[in-house]
């Protein structure tokens, strides 16, 4: 076990009652409880923790919090494995397991380094200029690329945690539990409103974590502690840690994450999930998402051991560690005085070299009597070392900051602390649609005017001062109490804290470099994706003026972090470069998630089973012990076919489509859509809704109809019944069955309100057996004894009611097979004993139950169509030659589009039968059709393979299929081109068997 | 997520509803004596406004009644919600919510 040489003796937030031990990259080490990764690691002195994702440059930890762009680690093993992770967030646990990114074999020697040697052939918008040519490259370049560069790596087996989801309303909703946040959160809970307070670090307070500040004369934790204390007193308050906002939607509605067993471990989380995700609508939204300091563009800033001068302060103030032992704090503005300041109280020589020529007065002052030298109007040329900063070389800036007066001197130090202003953390602000504004004082983007009810308070605001963010927070939240309709109703007043005026900053976007004319190829804006000033400068050169553009170009602040360190620098320099002000080049659009969130938290519990209901029909348990293979229609598990034991799929298809032809055949129909539809105007509306007419269908008679939208393609398909005077069942496709009430009610409700027509959903209700072949009347007369099935008595497309095997059933003489059939339909709860009487019955005819493959062989022998199979959402009841069933007497949906003239073109694509030269081809469904064969591609293509099986029955395969002009080729020979050969057919009409449809009239 | 006032069952989350487009567009009554460029406008031309704009929603996951909204484009905002068949509501007022 590692020393941690680097903690100091007190202090801190860590526990050191409890220690732990962990491993970074197969080394032992230890902390403590209240460490994350990051802290531990440079408590033991580890600063280079990764390399970076494109030069493989050694890297290390940036910043202390959310906005870390190099301090990524692959945490955890096996299934529990998480690439990508911010060290500087991760908390620590006993045993945890850390891994470098981006390297091979070790951090240390890394073999991609090389693109750092190569980084001049490496510049933005390589990937995009060399890999795509020639094009046939490509797939050899990607497997160099995919090997050397990437993040971490996910797991390879399944989530073994679960994580839920939790939706809440509430009237004020606090982002963020620094001290403007907090203020906000009491200002409005004090009013009695529901609040809910949202902070992503393990325990609130914010920034004041990392500081040595007073509130009220007092540590200003013990100011947090008590807020919170009062805050959970409150009957409709709740706090959450570990919870980082994800996104701002409309309407306020926001999602939150809250990480709640992550910090524990992988072991340890008990019952409780791994994470949460918090969907919120809150009448009011109060933004305290504090602000991010800005890294100083130098040449080699990336190096490890150079980090914001913000973070080396939190680690030393709030985890007892000091980051080096000589820093060199690089300034240009006020708020790195105080961490040199706290640095030198915790044991780090510092030295500021400030780019301001004139620093105030008392910062100079106090720094004076820490022994602080100032380097006022200098600034940082470079860094030197490679795996640890060695030291700077620096100069006196000119007025301009364009170059320097002297010659470079070289300060030795490990640890180079940056402050190149603060970014307020805008991104919810500008993801509910707030447009930024631009503070040139600050030089930073702050919200603009609100759009949604949201304000913003404290450092997210552009307020950096400790007093304003306490009352303007309070302000804020007592605001936004009032809005939601909840009044103040004590007079508290902001607790006392010590204000301190602020300096402007002055703003050195890119540090000259050392001669004039020099490169700026190693000034690092976005470290996580590696983009340099010099590549902004290539952009620009080359034509990417926009800043939407230089992103897309550079891929800057497209990484993992989405450019929270680098986005502002980065427009700035642009800026810089055009001549323009930073406000006209204007920033990026910020989008959710505002930290990476895992699929496992977004999906919640709709996972495995739970990812989608299955629908079963009350035959199920017989088909699955009758060892039927189930397809998936929809929700739907419909048996495929019921294989015997040692039979092939094709095996067991031929004996269930010859069984059906030759004697009975049963299959479970249950699933088949059904809406009863009832009400004086049913007929005139199933005129409007189908192509063909249904006023004088008569009770009892069972008519086909087809549905179109309103652009005259197809629809839905399927059998209604008239059931009496006013009342009708329509069928629909099993998988169509919702969108087809849905339609019907759009209809009734929006165009037609006038019609006294009324539909239910009745699919659920019935369960339906449809027996089929030569011997259904003679099995079905056996079982009824009340319906007289004489043909004349009970003609085809009729129904009747009576009793089945004892069972009220009705039943319909409709046929999808083209063989003599029944649907008997009887109450649900009757399906099974309906199911296994006719089996029994049909025992000595041989009765076999077929499933879905067999129905569609059978039916595509006949050439009925399935809707969304021979249609597409393209094909029009003309085009499926089913002319005969649009009305000429009538409207209904869809007819005036039949005559447009895209409609009537004689070249569309039309149904047809294809019989293949050799007749043991089967062509696949979805193969394109040619007429003229060429040998190789592109050859033009006349149409598509739409349904295509091997009939047992006909001895030989059979194809329906869309050709262009397809009624007019009868006769033609047209192929499929196929992967390894070409399949030739012959197109004739789409149907093969009994034509005239005698059997299933007979 | 926009949140959604329901006539029937008032505010409840976007995901609950289904989206049926422009409002206001009456089917023609004799479709026949339309001509192919009357008859297109109907079927596939909509305004796309920034702004203002009235549409149809029908709360399929609640009541499965359809209504219409008025539904500001731009900010998202919405302006009024009312019954199917109604007259739109005129004073429609302009930008989005501010707090
Ligand atoms: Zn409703």
């Amino acid at each position: 076990m590692s020393d941690q040489q680097f903690r100091l003796a007190d202090g801190g937030r860590i526990d050191r009652e409890r220690p732990l031990r962990f491993t970074f990259n197969g080394r032992e080490l230890s902390g403590y409880e209240g460490d994350t990764v990051a802290s531990a690691l440079l408590a033991n002195g580890l600063h280079l923790v990764s390399r970076s994702f494109k030069y493989h440059r050694p890297r290390g930890v940036l910043s202390d919090g959310s906005e870390e762009p190099n301090a990524l680690v692959q945490l955890g093993v096996g299934a529990y494995t998480q690439p990508n992770i911010r060290a500087t967030q991760a908390e620590l646990y006993q045993g945890l397991i850390a891994e470098s990114q981006n390297c091979w074999p070790s951090v240390d020697l890394d073999v991609g380094a090389v693109n750092d040697f190569l980084s001049p052939i490496f510049p933005a918008g390589f990937y995009y200029k060399t890999f795509m040519w020639p094009k046939s490259f490509w797939i050899r370049y990607e497997y160099f690329i995919r090997k050397m560069a990437g993040l971490g790596k996910a797991p390879a087996s399944a989530d073994p945690d679960y994580y839920d989801k939790m939706h809440v309303h509430c009237d004020v909703l606090v982002l963020g539990a620094g001290p403007a946040g907090l203020a906000a959160a009491l200002a409005a809970g004090r009013t009695g409103a529901r609040v809910m307070l949202a902070d992503e670090q393990m325990e609130p307070g914010g920034y004041l974590l990392g500081r040595k500040v007073a509130i009220n004369d007092r540590p200003a934790m013990e100011w947090v502690d008590n807020s919170i204390e009062e805050l959970k007193s409150m009957a409709d308050v709740r706090v959450l840690t570990r919870t980082t906002a994800l996104a701002y939607f409309d309407h306020n509605y926001l999602t939150l994450l809250e990480r709640v067993t992550d910090h524990l471990g992988p072991d340890a989380n008990g019952d409780r999930p791994r994470q949460r995700l918090w969907k919120v609508r809150a009448k009011q939204v109060v933004l305290a998402t504090g602000s991010h300091e800005r890294p100083l563009v130098f040449r080699n800033n990336d190096r490890p051991g150079v980090m914001l001068a913000s973070a080396a302060q939190a680690y030393l103030n709030r985890f007892a560690v000091r980051p080096g032992r000589e820093a060199v704090v690089f300034t240009n503005n006020d708020s790195a005085y105080q961490a040199a300041s706290d640095l030198v109280k915790g044991g780090v020589q510092c030295t500021i070299v400030d780019v301001r020529p004139e620093p105030p007065d008392e910062l100079r002052a106090a720094a004076r009597k820490q022994n602080i030298d100032v380097l006022s109007g200098h600034g940082v040329i470079s860094a030197a070392g490679t795996k640890r900063v060695t030291g700077v070389d620096v100069s006196s800036l000119n007025a301009t900051a364009s170059g320097y007066h002297d010659a470079p001197r070289h300060l030795k130090c490990d640890l180079v602390l940056m402050s190149g202003g603060w970014n307020p953390a805008v991104h919810l602000y500008s993801q509910s649609r707030g447009k930024l504004e631009f503070d040139a004082s600050r030089a930073c983007f702050v919200p603009g005017e609100s759009v949604q009810a949201e304000r913003s308070a404290g450092a997210c605001n552009g307020t950096f001062d400790l007093a304003f963010c306490l009352s303007e927070g309070r302000e804020a939240g007592k605001a936004a109490a009032a809005s939601a309709g909840f009044r103040s109703k004590s007079s508290s007043s902001s607790p006392k804290v010590e204000s301190s005026p602020e300096t402007p900053i002055r703003a050195v976007w890119r540090m000259p470099p050392k001669d004039p004319g020099g490169r700026y190829n190693k000034h690092f804006v976005d470290f996580q994706h590696d983009v340099t000033a010099a590549d902004v400068d290539l952009a620009y050169r080359e034509g990417y003026r926009s800043v939407e553009h230089l992103k897309r170009y550079t891929t800057m602040g497209m990484g993992t972090d989405q450019g929270k360190t680098s986005n502002v620098n980065a427009l700035a320099i642009l800026a810089e470069i055009s001549n323009a002000d930073i406000p006209t080049v204007g920033t990026t659009t910020f989008r959710p998630p505002y930290t990476p969130a895992t699929f496992g938290a977004l999906a919640g519990r709709d996972v495995g089973e739970l990812a989608d209901p299955v629908r079963m029909t009350p035959m199920h348990q017989w088909h699955l012990a009758h060892g039927a293979k189930f397809e998936d229609v929809g929700q739907w598990k419909r048996p495929w076919y019921y294989p015997k034991a040692g039979e092939s799929m094709e095996e067991a298809l031929s004996r269930e489509c010859k069984a059906t032809r030759n004697a009975i055949g049963i299959l479970d129909a249950s699933t088949l859509g059904k809406i009863d539809i009832q009400g004086p105007d049913v007929a005139e509306f199933l005129n409007r809704i189908y192509t063909n007419g249904w006023s004088k269908l008569a009770v009892g008679r069972c008519r086909y109809g087809l549905m179109c939208t309103e652009d005259g393609m197809v629809f839905d398909d399927g059998v209604t019944s008239r059931l009496a005077e006013n009342h009708f069942l329509m069928t629909t496709t099993s998988g169509n069955a919702a969108r087809v009430l849905a339609w019907l009610e759009e209809w009734l409700q929006t165009e037609w309100p006038e019609l006294r027509v009324y539909c239910n959903s009745v699919t659920e209700h019935w369960a339906t057996a449809g027996i089929a072949g030569p011997l259904a009347r003679k099995l079905l007369s056996e079982l009824t004894s009340d319906i007289d099935l004489d043909s004349k008595a009970f003609p085809f497309m009729s129904w009747r009611e009576g009793t089945v095997a004892g069972i009220p059933a009705r039943v319909m003489r409709i046929s999808f097979t083209g063989e003599l059939s029944f649907e008997i339909n009887v109450q649900s709860s009757y399906g099974l004993a309906l199911w296994t009487s006719l089996m029994s019955a049909g025992a000595k005819y041989g009765i076999t139950p077929f499933g879905t493959e067999t129905m569609h062989i059978l039916r595509a022998e006949k050439g009925f169509i399935i809707a969304g199979q021979e249609t597409d959402g393209t094909v029009t009841p003309v085009d499926l030659g089913l002319e005969g069933m649009v009305s000429k007497h009538k409207d209904f949906l869809g007819k005036r589009s039949l005559s447009r003239p895209d409609t009537l073109r004689e070249d569309r694509k039309q149904l047809v039968g294809l019989l293949t030269e050799d007749p043991r081809q089967v062509l696949p469904e979805g193969g394109q059709i040619v007429a003229e064969l060429k040998s190789k591609p592109p050859m033009k293509m006349i149409g598509h393979v739409t349904s295509s099986y091997f009939s047992a029955n006909l001895d030989r395969s059979i194809a329906l299929a869309l050709v262009k002009g397809g009624r007019s080729r009868h006769g033609e020979t047209v192929h499929v081109p196929l992967e390894n050969k070409v399949v030739s057919a012959r197109i004739g009409p789409p149907h093969f068997y009994d034509v005239e449809g005698e059997r299933m009239h007979g | 997520m926009l949140l959604i006032e329901c006539p029937y069952c008032g505010p409840r989350d976007e995901y609950e509803f289904s989206y049926g487009g422009e409002a206001h567009i009456v089917r023609p009554k004799h479709p026949e004596k339309l001509s192919d460029e009357e008859w297109a406008d109907y079927l596939f031309l909509r305004t796309n406004p920034k702004g203002a704009y009235r549409e149809r929603w029908c709360h399929a996951h609640g009541c499965r009644r359809w209504f219409n909204v008025e539904r500001d484009t731009l900010s998202h905002q919405i302006i009024a919600v009312y019954e199917m068949g109604a007259e739109p509501p005129r004073a429609a007022r302009k930008g989005g919510s501010k707090p």
